[in-house]
């Protein structure tokens, strides 16, 4: 099973502001500690990580700063802000109330459905 | 790089590391993506080789997944332009902009309202005396227009609270011309005509923003929009000057003199309409002007700058300036057209861009022409008190602190900004912020400067 694409663009967001309050970190980084928290269910096209990167720190969520990789290759490295924060805080009470609404509407819909196949049994 | 300390990672053979610098040059070839976006997106792909390497794969297989992983070149270079180059106009357009063309058609509204400005240049004719009252017909005439202009925005945004803005304005403007008992050849007339008109420009701009006219992005883009008008109206003037001459010559051939005709309603019913298509212009075709107007900003900043020197190296070796009359108004003007470079210039940049050569050249541009205001003011300085104060010299001197309080802070800010590396949004702060600056001054000229000195 793949996670399909619209999740995956909406949980996108999140998922990057999350990944950053472990602390900084750089754009390939955040694309495997992904597959790494998603068991590879999560695959991202990598280099749309990017723009959303830029998006994010148009928004003041994420701040940027160029270093230097171990072998000195040039990168960029991202860091979250207060305002990002604040951010992930309200992608949070928002997903969580998605996620719970899916819940009892699932757990209704397996009740309802035990309870249809149960009946003809009943009457036979 | 061919030169690993042999810290970590694996290193690739030649052949894999000329189709990494292949895949490199190609996407830069593309232009959607910035070099910067380029080298974080080859450091990616540099890093995703090293792991798979690391994992057992050869060089060759790892750069293919790893390209691959990166997803097509279009795909991303497509995101990339989405989220930079049209920034802000795309969001001002997506929020008021896709209900506008249903309002009983966009194109034929237009051109309502284009010969509604088209009239307006001819409307003060009905009151004044084109002759006699030349300066005030002039004065009349741009009111009516720019308000058609306002109303012509405040239609587009479908904002109520911006056709208000643009009927009080144009009605007090007008009423003003023609309460003021100027005299044809005052200078009170004189600086009105120049100023009134920057007042109501900024009215211009309220409607342009729909009424949002706190809102920074909405600033900025009436920036943007009040320098592609200019651009456009500069092309639409042009290219109507040559036709009008070719069809007097024409006419003339002809044994018909339709130079009469032509001067007093051909060319200015061209003007008033062109206005309002310079406006619908800018927002239309878009794309045609916001990849020239930055090209022209990098054009003429460096010429300016070199001009500007020059003008410094004259002002040493003579001493400084003699005659003051002019002096002060010759760099008021030059010290707009250095304030324009440095507003299309950082309009035209994103607003985390780094630092480069284009802030140097804007920083020295702007430390030229504050030091050439300084001579400016020098040899004035001596001359205010014995000449006492006339209409003209305050306007002058008004306009120049305006200008030289806005430059300053602008070189303060661009210098701060290349000592520690930081983003545009300072400048861009301080240069929206001030906006309004302007239009109060203008008022300030043209309202209270004529009673002031009893329209001398």
């Amino acid at each position: 099973m793949k996670v399909g694409k619209d999740l995956m663009a909406a949980s996108a967001a999140p998922l990057v502001l999350a990944i950053l309050t472990e602390g900084e970190s750089y754009g390939y980084a955040i694309v495997r500690r992904v597959r790494e928290l998603s068991d590879g269910e999560i695959e991202w096209t990598d280099g749309l990580l990017y723009p959303l990167l830029h998006r994010l720190e148009d928004g003041g969520h994420v701040r940027s700063r160029w270093g230097a990789s171990d072998t000195g290759r040039k990168r960029r490295y991202y860091e979250i802000t207060d305002a990002g924060r604040g951010e992930l805080a309200e992608h949070r009470r928002q997903w969580a109330a998605v996620v719970a609404a899916l819940r009892t509407a699932w757990g209704d819909a397996a009740e309802a459905a035990s309870v249809a196949t149960m009946r003809p049994g009943v009457a036979l | 790089m061919s030169a690993p300390g042999g810290a970590s990672g694996p290193t690739v053979r030649p052949d894999v590391e000329a189709e990494i610098t292949r895949w490199r040059a190609y996407l830069d070839a593309r232009g959607a993506v910035a070099p910067a976006d380029a080298d974080e997106l080859e450091d990616h792909l540099r890093g995703q080789v090293e792991d798979l390497m690391a994992s057992g794969l050869s060089d060759e297989e790892a750069f293919l997944v790893a390209v691959k992983r990166l997803g097509s070149q279009d795909e991303v270079a497509r995101e990339f332009a989405r989220q930079h180059s049209k920034r802000l106009w795309r969001q001002l357009v997506l929020d008021g902009g896709p209900r506008t063309p249903g309002r009983w058609g966009a194109v034929p509204g237009m051109l309502g309202f284009a010969v509604a400005a088209a009239l307006a240049t001819r409307a003060p004719s009905l009151v004044l005396d084109a002759g006699d009252d030349a300066a005030r017909y002039v004065l009349l005439s741009v009111t009516l227009v720019l308000g058609v202009v306002a109303g012509f925005l405040a239609w587009r945004r479908a904002s109520r609270a911006a056709g208000i803005a643009a009927a009080v304005a144009t009605v007090a403007g007008a009423a003003l011309t023609l309460a003021y008992p100027f005299d044809a050849t005052d200078d009170t007339v004189v600086l009105a005509l120049l100023h009134l008109p920057i007042a109501l420009w900024l009215v211009v701009g309220f409607a342009y923003a729909g009424g949002r006219w706190r809102s920074r992005a909405a600033r900025l883009d009436f920036i943007r929009f009040t320098g592609e008008w200019v651009i456009y109206v500069a092309l639409i003037a042009a290219g109507g000057g040559v036709l009008v001459g070719v069809t007097l010559a024409v006419f003339r051939g002809l044994g018909i003199d339709a130079e009469p005709i032509v001067s007093a309603w051909v060319v200015p019913f061209g003007a008033g309409g062109a206005t309002v298509v310079a406006a619908w212009l800018v927002e239309a075709k878009q794309e045609v002007l916001e990849s020239i107007a930055p090209v022209l900003t990098r054009v003429f900043a460096p010429l300016a700058t070199l001009a500007l020197a020059a003008m410094l190296v004259a002002a040493v070796a003579t001493g400084g300036f003699q005659e003051s009359r002019e002096v002060l108004i010759a760099v008021d003007v030059l010290l707009v057209v250095v304030l324009g470079l440095v507003l299309y210039s950082i309009s035209a940049l994103e607003p985390t861009s780094p630092a480069g050569w284009t802030d140097r050249l804007q920083l020295a541009l702007v430390v030229a022409a504050l030091a050439l205001d300084a001579f400016a003011l020098a040899a004035i300085a001596g001359r205010i008190g014995d000449a006492g104060s006339t209409p003209n010299r305050i306007a002058a001197l008004g306009l120049n602190l305006v200008l030289l309080v806005n430059l300053a802070a602008t070189a303060w800010l661009y210098g701060v900004r290349l000592a520690r590396r930081g983003t545009l949004e300072p400048l861009l702060r301080w240069q929206t912020a001030y906006v309004p600056v302007y239009g109060a001054w203008a008022l300030v000229v043209a309202v209270a400067l004529p009673p002031l000195f009893a329209f001398a």
